[in-house]
């Protein structure tokens, strides 16, 4: 079987520095992976080589076995892989229901369609209502975007990401800046919207990592270092130095 | 149909009477208008409102809706009059028999024609580039009007005969009040179109990649794509307006599709308010009835339009719709009432200020222009020396206590306003 995101030698420079230095990762169908390492280990940099935010410079990122690589992110998109950001990127003058829909209408096969008045279309206004119900907007979704919490901006966030239903979603740092109740909320949400999907998640909340992931792997100035399950990186030595160490004396 | 507003449209969809009132009252207002300002004065400026209105719309399609500032979009309305008044020539000569009032479509044929090439290398970025390549080729189009004579006319243009074509139902577009109702009948099936545009799924992503371009793309959308799609209806829409002025002015020239045309455009766009569907329209309203009610009065009747503009843009943003859609919630809370004797209190004094500034620069301009021994000017009827002191010490006084009143008067309106906007402690508060 192949791995639905397969990473072979992957490299990305910017000029002379070298960010991703040779990554080589496969992650499972069905699996949920979180990326981990010290700040400026080069997490968001992956994250953007796999979904089309920045060109590759070496190697290659593979979905289903097919190359991807320096595809632009809609084509990616288009061949299910969805991805939310760390920064909230929204479309802030919209209303929620409209960015919901927004994120859901390629998927429902409207394309650039000039023929359809999207309040007729029955579907896609219930499917969207239930994705705003999923991420416990339902009491907002009438209102701008921007002008949500930032914990609601989040989970909208990530509605956006997984409305369309695609098969591999990505979330980077979902719950970055989030107090603890909103973390356990975001947590049960990436739950409940990864069922039977892939995630791959970066997150410096190792709460949330080691609840949420069947798979971590740790990636230090540019180079995976350990890819285990949450027990084995617990244990092991090499990580522990690298990154856990510091948080262990704490 | 403002998009700040009413942006979601819940599962239940609204009935179907709540969605066509508005297009119902439009359809009697374009009906009844002409029954009113039935002068010829009336006429001429309501037809040319309603060009500008689908020329400002096609405009917003752009700038508010897709995030698009273009300083060239004259191209499109200038080729699409050039191209319907060579059709209506052409139906003259007896090349082809064609009704005269579906002339416009062609003009949209070839603005959609243009957007297509244009778009093709123009929507690959927004902002800065995509607004100097549209300058760039505003500015192309228009010198070669003056170098391909045969097409464009040179300085003098192409001019038309609209009467010339088959009769429809014994009318041949003689009358001014015929081509009003042809405008008319044109202005609500293409505003009709340009909002149901907007309702689409390429409507609505066109909002999206105005509002946030890269995420666009990781749902799935090129934004480039979708800008181009957007371009090109822009282009179509604008064609017909400009097919609509050579039907209704007989003549086109190359001042139809240059940079002065193109700003005239934005200006209208801006001052009703860009973030609103209705901004366009009250923009080309208003900017219409500057142009033809001012200029009867006064010479420099464009440097208030353009004082509007830089007011516009430096204090509301959102445009006079803007001003407008700001008292919604006190619409809602039923408290407009309550600011109707504010408004009253320091609207007087203002009036009065702005008279004072206006008198001030029409007597500047007075003593600037007019010959040495021609000392009397008249303003609103009253006559006066405008060298003789008292006049000015009246203009200034004018101006100065109109100011300071106003400015005493400030505090009570935002009082005013701050209870009329104040939302009942229990209820469903924004900022939570």
């Amino acid at each position: 079987m192949t791995a639905a995101i397969e990473l072979k030698g992957l490299y990305k420079s910017f000029g002379p520095t070298a960010i991703i230095r040779g990554v080589d990762l496969a992650i499972e169908k069905g699996e949920r992976h979180a990326i981990i390492g010290p700040n400026g280990a080069g997490k968001s940099t992956l994250f953007h080589l796999i979904s089309g935010r920045y060109s590759v410079s070496g190697g290659g990122v593979f979905l289903h076995g097919e190359n991807i690589s320096n595809l632009p992110p809609y084509e990616i998109y288009r061949k299910g892989l969805s991805r939310s950001f760390q920064v909230t990127n929204i479309f802030p003058n919209m209303s929620v229901f409209e960015n919901v829909r927004c994120g859901l209408m390629w998927a429902k096969d409207y394309k650039y369609s000039f023929w359809h008045l999207v309040d007729r279309e029955r579907e896609l206004n219930e499917k969207t209502a239930q994705v705003i119900e999923e991420i416990g907007l339902t009491s907002r979704m009438k209102i701008p975007a921007g002008v949500l919490t930032y914990a609601e901006q989040r989970a909208l966030e990530i509605g956006i990401a997984a409305a369309g239903g695609a098969d591999v979603i990505m979330l980077d740092e979902p719950t970055a800046g989030m107090s603890h109740s909103e973390t356990d909320q975001a947590i049960e949400l990436i739950r409940k919207i990864t069922v039977g999907k892939t995630l791959v998640m970066v997150e410096h909340d190792m709460g949330v990592v080691f609840d949420l992931a069947d798979r971590i792997s740790v990636l230090v100035y540019g180079e995976i270092i350990a890819s285990d399950t949450p027990e084995n990186i617990r244990n092991s030595k090499a990580v522990q130095e690298a990154y856990l160490g510091a948080e262990a004396e704490d | 149909m403002s998009e700040i507003t009413k942006t979601a449209a819940p599962t239940a969809s609204r009935p179907i009477l709540k969605t066509l009132t508005p297009w119902i009252g439009f359809l009697v207002l374009l009906l009844v208008l002409p029954n009113i300002f039935s002068s010829n004065a009336g006429l001429y400026t309501m037809n040319l409102m309603g060009i500008f209105v689908i020329f400002a719309l096609s405009y917003n399609m752009l700038l508010g809706q897709g995030g698009m500032l273009s300083f060239g979009h004259a191209v499109y309305f200038g080729l699409g009059g050039f191209m319907s008044v060579h059709f209506m020539n052409y139906i003259e000569e007896g090349l082809f028999t064609f009704p005269m009032y579906l002339v416009p479509v062609f003009g949209g044929l070839i603005g959609l024609v243009f957007a297509i090439i244009i778009g093709s290398f123009s929507t690959r970025r927004a902002g800065t580039v995509f607004a100097m390549i549209s300058l760039g080729v505003g500015e192309l189009m228009a010198s070669s009007s003056l170098i391909f004579v045969a097409f464009f006319g040179g300085e003098e243009g192409v001019s038309g005969d609209r009467t010339t074509g088959p009769e429809l139902m014994g009318i041949d577009f003689g009358k001014d009040i015929h081509i009003y109702y042809l405008i008319a009948a044109w202005v609500f099936v293409t505003v009709a179109l340009m909002y149901l545009f907007s309702r689409t799924p390429a409507g609505r992503m066109a909002n999206a990649v105005r509002d946030n371009a890269e995420r666009a793309e990781f749902v799935g959308y090129s934004q480039r794509k979708v800008r181009f799609v957007s371009f090109c209806m822009s282009g179509f829409f604008a064609g017909i307006a400009g097919g609509l002025f050579a039907l209704n002015f007989e003549i086109v020239t190359e001042e139809n599709l240059n940079a002065l045309t193109s700003g005239v455009v934005l200006l209208m766009a801006y001052i009703g308010g860009v973030g609103f569907f209705i901004g366009p329209i009250i923009g080309a309203v208003v900017f219409t009835l500057l142009q033809s009610i001012l200029s009867n009065y006064t010479d420099i009747w464009q440097l208030y339009v353009g004082v509007l503009f830089v007011l516009t843009v430096m204090y509301v943003p959102q445009g006079l719709t803007g001003i407008i859609m700001m008292h919604t919630t006190a619409w809602r809370l039923k408290r407009v009432g309550g600011l109707i004797v504010p408004y009253i209190r320091i609207g007087i004094p203002a009036l009065a200020m702005m008279a004072g500034i206006a008198a001030f620069l029409e007597a500047i301009h007075h003593v600037r222009t007019a010959s040495e021994d021609d000392v009397m000017m008249s303003l609103i009827g009253i006559e006066f020396d405008s060298h003789a002191l008292v006049p000015w010490i009246i203009i200034f006084a004018l101006a100065i206590i109109g100011g300071v009143v106003t400015k005493l008067q400030y505090p009570q309106l935002k009082d005013a306003w701050e209870t009329a906007n104040k939302l009942p402690a229990s209820g469903e508060g924004v900022g939570s």
